[in-house]
């Protein structure tokens, strides 16, 4: 049974609440704990977090992702992709209007929502393999979330300075300084906000017309309404509410707790290291105490306001800020960097137990995830491979059910709705099968109505009646099938053929 | 407040009105029910000023926005006309054979009979037109007035035996009810009928009744009883029975001679609609 070590409660690492400890409160999460509503309000206020800027390892990797990740963002509904015909030149295009998808050289039609699906499934898996393996990569480097709070924070730091010269503006009273610095910052953020929202809509229409139609107001309302809402959203997301989203509204760190064990690497600090802290005079010896001096810059550094020091917790996105602002100090300490790192609690324990540590990335968990993940993607990109070029649906009449000719032969009435997936125009053949001697017609008296031009990337309704030979003594109910076919694609159904023999005349 | 009541368990002062012992407590409107009520007053005010409202001996405040669902109605028409008049033009100017071979037409043709159809045909032809006992089928291959589409269009845009001009007409004769002929031979004129069908019959009947199929029913149904289009008169050798194919049914209208009625559609649909249920009629017959 995998246990989480659970510092918050181990007396060499003193938590701020409760009875009497010497320490105060250190985070701004552990502010806000101690500042409840006394009658028990349903929301304890926020309390601000200043997050340093700091320099490191792990902040160069989160400015490449960042970098990284908008730009895929901005750039991507901007990449033309030559198609024939007047089918979309957009690379990627979700065709709202047109029920299309198109990515690259797939093109989904909505009845492929399966592969999406199939996406949405790995996507989840994926999650649990890497929180499993990882921690919380993804909240600390990929999502959306963290990268533009991330990117507001620059906004921040650019007008109104870093942690310091924040918390000071802060709390002076309004003057013509203060009102520009915050001005200009809530104006820079709503342009960023206005500017994802408006990125948001291209991927829904085709770029450099709406970028055109947008202006003059002939855009359609849903891409104003969609860049109002992301703006809108964005900006309260990464500008106001940012580590309250993570905390209060994303499901994702309530479930995270069920990936993790005592084997996922994790942001860590090592108490096996760092205790007994403490402050620590230049001169003095580093025997007998623990090498963590309790700057607390692992606390002003971190985007949620925690301290890491009181072990995993809900609120960490494992962003490894900490680990570079630590390893910055203890650095200049002439200290072996590391003190917080990525870790397993399993090592942190053995360690103090004066074992060695073992890492497993190989354990039946992180098996599973993988086997699933294989197994869903396999399945999903098989779907994608053997779709289907051609489609076809088989609407048999239900008013009248079965027609009665002069002659006594019984005619059925048939809509055929064939789809052409394919880029180019297809001339199907429609072949009956089931009746001996049937004859196919239709309306309008068609020269050939065997035969039925499908454009491209269309789906094409063709009426056909089937007469069955006079003397053909059907079941009342006779099963068929219709088969189209061009020189591309093939496609069949099955239906019935109705006589009306317990219909007698 | 002197004089008034107040209720020992809550404190609050009562209204003085009791039911059945139950006295109502005169306690303050909540804040904000207050406000909404307020809200809705100055709403209503500016809802006065700024649209139709109050009536008055002649006619009614107009507002200032000038809002009329009346003229709303006449402004979205205009706009469906505008969206359906590149088809609505085609439909008025190609013939009939060329909206049947045209696939987009012919769709949308189809589109508007099949509402037409719906609305005013169905009532009698059944939603899937194939008629029932005296209602002809008009998804099959028999037709009395014929079954091109000019055919269909005459019939539909004139209708039968309304006594208009143009309407087509043509009468059975009532053999027994108008005592034609004698029951007996009204008996063998059936079974000679039934013979026609190619269904077995009795053959001394049909053959006592023969010459008297000639003298008096061949002048329409034709010697061989094929009938004719031209004049309405049906073809007796099929399995096409508007009034029923078992003896009864045929003695029957041997004897009393039915006709059912169709109106005449012009004037209460528009050509292009009458058009466009012509080629409906024709093209869903499978022709």
């Amino acid at each position: 049974m995998p246990t989480l070590i659970d510092n918050t409660r181990s007396p060499a690492s003193p938590k701020s609440e409760g009875k009497g400890q010497a320490r105060a409160a250190v985070s701004a999460a552990a502010r806000a704990k101690g500042r409840g509503d006394a009658r028990g309000g349903l929301y304890k206020p926020r309390q601000p977090i200043y997050p340093k800027l700091v320099h490191g390892r792990w902040r160069t990797v989160k400015w490449a992702l960042l970098i990284a990740t908008l730009a895929i963002y901005y750039v991507t509904p901007w990449i033309r992709w030559a198609r024939p015909g007047d089918l979309p030149q957009q690379a990627v295009l979700v065709d709202f209007t047109g029920r299309r998808f198109y990515f690259f050289d797939i093109q989904l039609w909505p009845q492929e929502v399966y592969i999406f699906t199939g996406l949405m499934i790995m996507g989840a898996l994926a999650l649990f393999l890497v929180t499993a393996l990882f921690g919380r990569l993804w909240c600390g480097y990929a999502c959306p979330q963290t990268v533009w709070t991330d990117l507001y924070i620059v906004v921040e730091r650019l007008f109104e300075g870093d942690r310091n010269a924040r918390m000071r503006l802060d709390a002076q009273p309004l003057s013509l300084d203060k009102a520009w610095r915050k001005g200009g910052k809530h104006l820079t953020w709503l342009a960023i906000a206005f500017g994802t929202g408006g990125a948001w809509i291209f991927y829904f229409h085709d770029a450099p017309t709406l970028i055109r139609t947008f202006w003059t107001g002939q855009a359609p309302l849903t891409a104003y309404v969609s860049c109002a809402l992301l703006t809108a959203t964005t900006y309260g997301f990464a500008g106001w509410m940012r580590e309250q989203v993570c905390t209060y509204m994303c499901p994702w760190p309530r479930i995270q707790g069920a990936m993790l064990d005592e084997h996922s690497l994790q942001v860590t600090y090592l108490r096996d290291r760092g205790e007994p802290r403490g402050a620590h005079k230049k001169d003095r010896d580093w025997a007998g105490r623990g090498d963590c001096i309790d700057c607390k810059q692992c606390v002003v550094v971190c985007p949620m306001g925690i301290d890491i020091r009181d072990g995993s917790q809900l609120e960490c996105i494992n962003c490894g800020l900490c680990v570079d602002a630590c390893d910055e100090i203890l650095g200049k300490l002439g200290r072996p960097t590391g003190l917080i790192a990525y870790d397993t609690d399993a090592a942190v324990a053995a360690r103090a137990r004066g074992q060695a540590a073992v890492y497993k990335p190989v354990r039946a968990r992180t098996l599973y995830y993988a086997l699933a993940l294989v197994l869903v993607g396999g399945l999903t990109l098989w779907g994608l491979l053997a779709r289907p070029k051609a489609d076809l649906h088989v609407i048999r009449d239900r008013n009248p059910i079965f027609v009665r000719m002069h002659d006594g032969a019984v005619r059925d009435g048939y809509t055929l709705k064939i789809s052409n997936r394919t880029f180019f125009d297809q001339r199907f053949t429609i072949a009956f099968d089931g009746v001996a001697g049937a004859r196919l017609g239709r309306p309008g008296g068609a020269a050939d109505p065997g035969v039925v031009l499908a454009p491209a990337d269309q789906v094409v309704s063709v009426r056909v009646f089937v007469t069955a030979p006079v003397d053909a003594a059907l079941a009342a109910s006779t099963p068929v099938r219709f088969v189209v076919a061009s020189s591309a694609a093939r496609a069949e159904a099955k239906t019935v053929f109705l006589s009306g023999a317990e219909n007698p005349q | 407040m002197s004089g008034r009541e107040t209720d020992a368990p809550t404190g609050v002062e009562t209204t003085g009105h009791e039911w059945d012992g139950i006295k109502e407590l005169d306690n303050p409107l909540p804040r904000w029910w207050l406000w909404i009520w307020a809200a809705c007053v100055v709403f209503a005010v500016g809802y006065w000023v700024a649209m139709p409202a109050w009536p008055g001996v002649h006619g009614y405040t107009k507002g200032l926005l000038r809002a009329s669902d009346r003229v709303a109605v006449a402004d979205s028409l205009k706009v469906l006309d505008a969206q359906r008049g590149a088809s609505a033009r085609a439909l008025r100017t190609a013939s009939l054979e060329e909206i049947e071979r045209d696939p987009k037409l012919l769709a949308y043709a189809q589109q508007v009979g099949q509402s037409v159809f719906g609305d005013n045909c169905a009532t009698c032809h059944g939603i899937g037109g194939t008629g029932g006992k005296g209602y002809p089928n008009l998804r099959d291959d028999a037709w009395l007035w014929g079954g091109k589409l000019e055919d269909i269009q005459d019939t539909i845009t004139h209708g039968v035996r309304t006594g208009r001009p143009g309407a087509r007409l043509s009468q059975m004769p009532a053999f027994g009810r108008d005592e034609m002929l004698p029951p007996a031979t009204i008996d063998d004129l059936t079974e000679y009928v039934v013979k026609l069908s190619g269904r077995p019959a009795d053959a001394a009947a049909a053959a006592r009744a023969a010459p008297v199929f000639a003298e008096q029913c061949a002048s329409c149904h034709g010697v061989a009883g094929l009938g004719d289009q031209t004049i309405g008169a049906p073809n007796l050798t099929d399995r096409d029975w508007l009034y029923g194919p078992g003896r009864a049914d045929i003695r029957g209208q041997i004897y009393a001679g039915h006709g059912g009625v169709m109106p005449t559609w012009s004037g209460r649909l528009s050509p292009e609609t009458l058009k466009a249920l012509a080629v409906y009629v024709h093209a869903n017959a499978g022709q």
